[in-house]
């Protein structure tokens, strides 16, 4: 059980957790639903993969880590930059003549198509695997000679890279947030507008400081996801409904709740598509064995099952877990 | 001549004028109180004073300077502190960091003005690390003046401070408000509760419809048998 849903579900829940804090972050400080936020994670994996495949040509790479890795700073500096080029050219316009949430959202939804194509333009759409360096730092053979039990645990490389990575982002976005200056005044702005105004906090600054974070975290959540499964243009479109669930499902604004939110969305996923007939073998006494596979729901309902827990959550608990705005 | 004044403004929020002319001011160390009924037009001359309202007419002086087109931000660089009526406080902050806020435009190191803020208001420092949204209103009220003085103002601009609080506590934040004015820190307030306030007021200013009706130290309007009549219940 914990080779297809446990250590997938932390690889995915943090993938997740990476994508829904950009989204809860544009949320709070600039008040919109970032649809745009996939295609940015999309944009910055594929630049990425781009100096990636420019350093394996040189014949540059990381030894056992995936050469990705050494290339994520530079695709991290081009996703920034692209995020505070769209804030200029689109966002800035509807801020200065103080248009409704819901225009910057259908705005959003245009950069995003935008984007789309753009990326498609430069890659092209179809599959590509971009993992160097080891595969497995557990394989399933090697766990069994380990611990004598009769199933395996492998674990990728790219799934604790995942965890890892996003357990330093995480603390570093939290230390940001809470212990300096720059941070605690967009929390500031974030909980209340015209007093952060009033106290000499510059707004401009404000949204830079925000774009650059979602920035950043975009690139390495989209690269990171590519590392593990691989990069499609196509599923950065499908990724949007359990990232902005996982972020609602926390409580959006708030980025605790993000985090909790993606773990919760990933293992829900996983445990409900989950194929229960392995274990139930195991469990159950010779004979009454399933002959199904056991699912609660079949692996093509998976994105449904965020849809779901989307609509409970906001008809018990619109603010989410740990209650962020109420939407 | 006033320290602050606000001379002759004429303003309002759409077509139609709120203030007629009105004038309001303050000097140092002193308690200058607006008061007068509802819809008079106390808190927009307040918002007017402060820059959250265009002037159509007249001016807002300060150390004779003419600062009538400076931002809000700006006066408050200039020496400005305003404590709004409503959402006066970071709710989702603890009360150490909305003092810190408080004091956003400072460069250098304000532990000192914090220390102060903490004599004035010893309940804060105990609750230092509880997020303001969780406290009583008193307590909010004095974080929500905490914070404006963390900017170690000249004149501090209060907006109904009382409101909503109840009289044992509404007569503590009045104590502490003559103690912030005996430290130099010019005071000008809006204030419902009439009575209270005009009696620790060093120059009353009463607002009717928007123009100045009665302008008076404290204790005279207290002692005019009209103001008596129209707005303290005889």
């Amino acid at each position: 059980m914990s080779n297809f849903a446990i250590v997938p579900g932390l690889a995915y829940g943090s993938q997740l957790a990476l994508g829904a804090l950009g989204v809860t972050l544009v949320y709070g400080v600039l008040r919109f639903s970032n649809f745009a936020h996939g295609e940015i994670m999309s944009f910055g994996a594929m630049v990425t993969i781009l100096v990636t495949w420019a350093l394996q040509a040189r014949g540059i790479n990381l030894g056992p880590l995936p050469t990705a890795l050494l290339a994520l700073p530079v695709g991290i500096a081009i996703t920034i930059g692209l995020c505070l080029v769209t804030d200029r050219l689109v966002y800035r316009y509807y801020r200065q003549t103080k248009t409704q949430p819901v225009t910057y959202l259908i705005v959003s939804v245009g950069v995003m198509f935008f984007l789309g194509g753009l990326i498609r333009f430069i890659i092209g759409p179809n599959d590509q695997v971009f993992n160097d360096g080891t595969r497995f730092i557990m394989k399933a053979s090697a766990f069994k000679e380990m611990t004598g039990l009769n199933q395996g645990l492998a674990i990728k490389a790219s799934q604790s890279i995942t965890v890892v990575t996003a357990v330093i982002i995480v603390c570093v976005l939290f230390w940001f947030l809470n212990k300096t200056r720059a941070g605690k005044s967009m929390r500031a702005y974030s909980d209340n507008e015209d007093l952060a105004l009033l106290s000499g906090i510059n707004p401009e600054r404000v949204v830079m400081i925000t774009w650059i974070i979602t920035g950043a975290l975009a690139c390495i959540a989209g690269t990171l996801y590519g590392l593990d499964k691989s990069y499609k243009p196509f599923t950065f479109l499908q990724l949007l409904l359990p990232i902005f669930a996982s972020a609602i499902v926390g409580g959006i604004g708030n980025p605790f709740g993000a985090i909790a939110g993606g773990f919760v969305i990933a293992f829900s996923e996983l445990f409900v598509t989950f194929a229960y007939k392995k274990v139930l073998a195991y469990l159950l006494p010779i004979g009454f064995a399933p002959d199904g596979l056991v699912q609660l729901l079949s692996t093509d309902y998976k994105f449904s099952v965020s849809f779901m827990i989307l609509v409970i959550v906001l008809l018990i608990k619109p603010t989410g877990l740990f209650s962020g705005r109420a939407l | 001549m006033s320290f602050l004044i606000g001379k002759e403004m004429s303003a309002g929020y759409g077509g139609t004028d709120i203030l007629h002319s009105c004038t309001i001011g303050v000097e140092h160390g002193e308690i200058a109180v607006v008061v007068g009924p509802n819809g008079a037009g106390k808190s927009t001359a307040m918002k007017a004073v402060f820059g959250m309202l265009p002037l159509r007419e007249g001016s807002v002086l300060m150390s004779d300077r003419d600062i009538t087109h400076l931002k809000p931000q700006d006066r408050v660089r200039n020496g400005m502190g305003f404590v709004p009526q409503n959402n006066n406080v970071f709710t989702s902050l603890t009360v150490q960091e909305n003092l810190e806020m408080g004091a956003f435009i400072r460069r250098d190191d304000f532990s000192d003005t914090l220390t102060q803020v903490f004599d004035l208001f010893p309940v804060l420092k105990e609750k230092r690390s509880q997020a303001a949204g969780e406290l009583s209103g008193g307590q909010r009220q004095q974080v929500a003046v905490g914070r404006a003085l963390m900017t170690q103002p000249q004149v501090l601009m209060l907006d109904e401070p009382t409101a909503g609080v109840s009289p044992i506590v509404m007569d503590e934040l009045f104590d502490r408000i003559i103690e912030i004015a005996r430290s130099g820190i010019a005071i000008l307030m809006v204030e419902q509760n009439a009575k209270q306030a005009l009696s620790i007021a060093d120059k009353g200013y009463v607002l009717v419809q928007g123009s100045n009706r009665y302008t008076d130290t404290g204790s005279a309007l207290l002692a005019n048998p009209n103001v008596r009549k129209a707005f303290l219940g005889g």
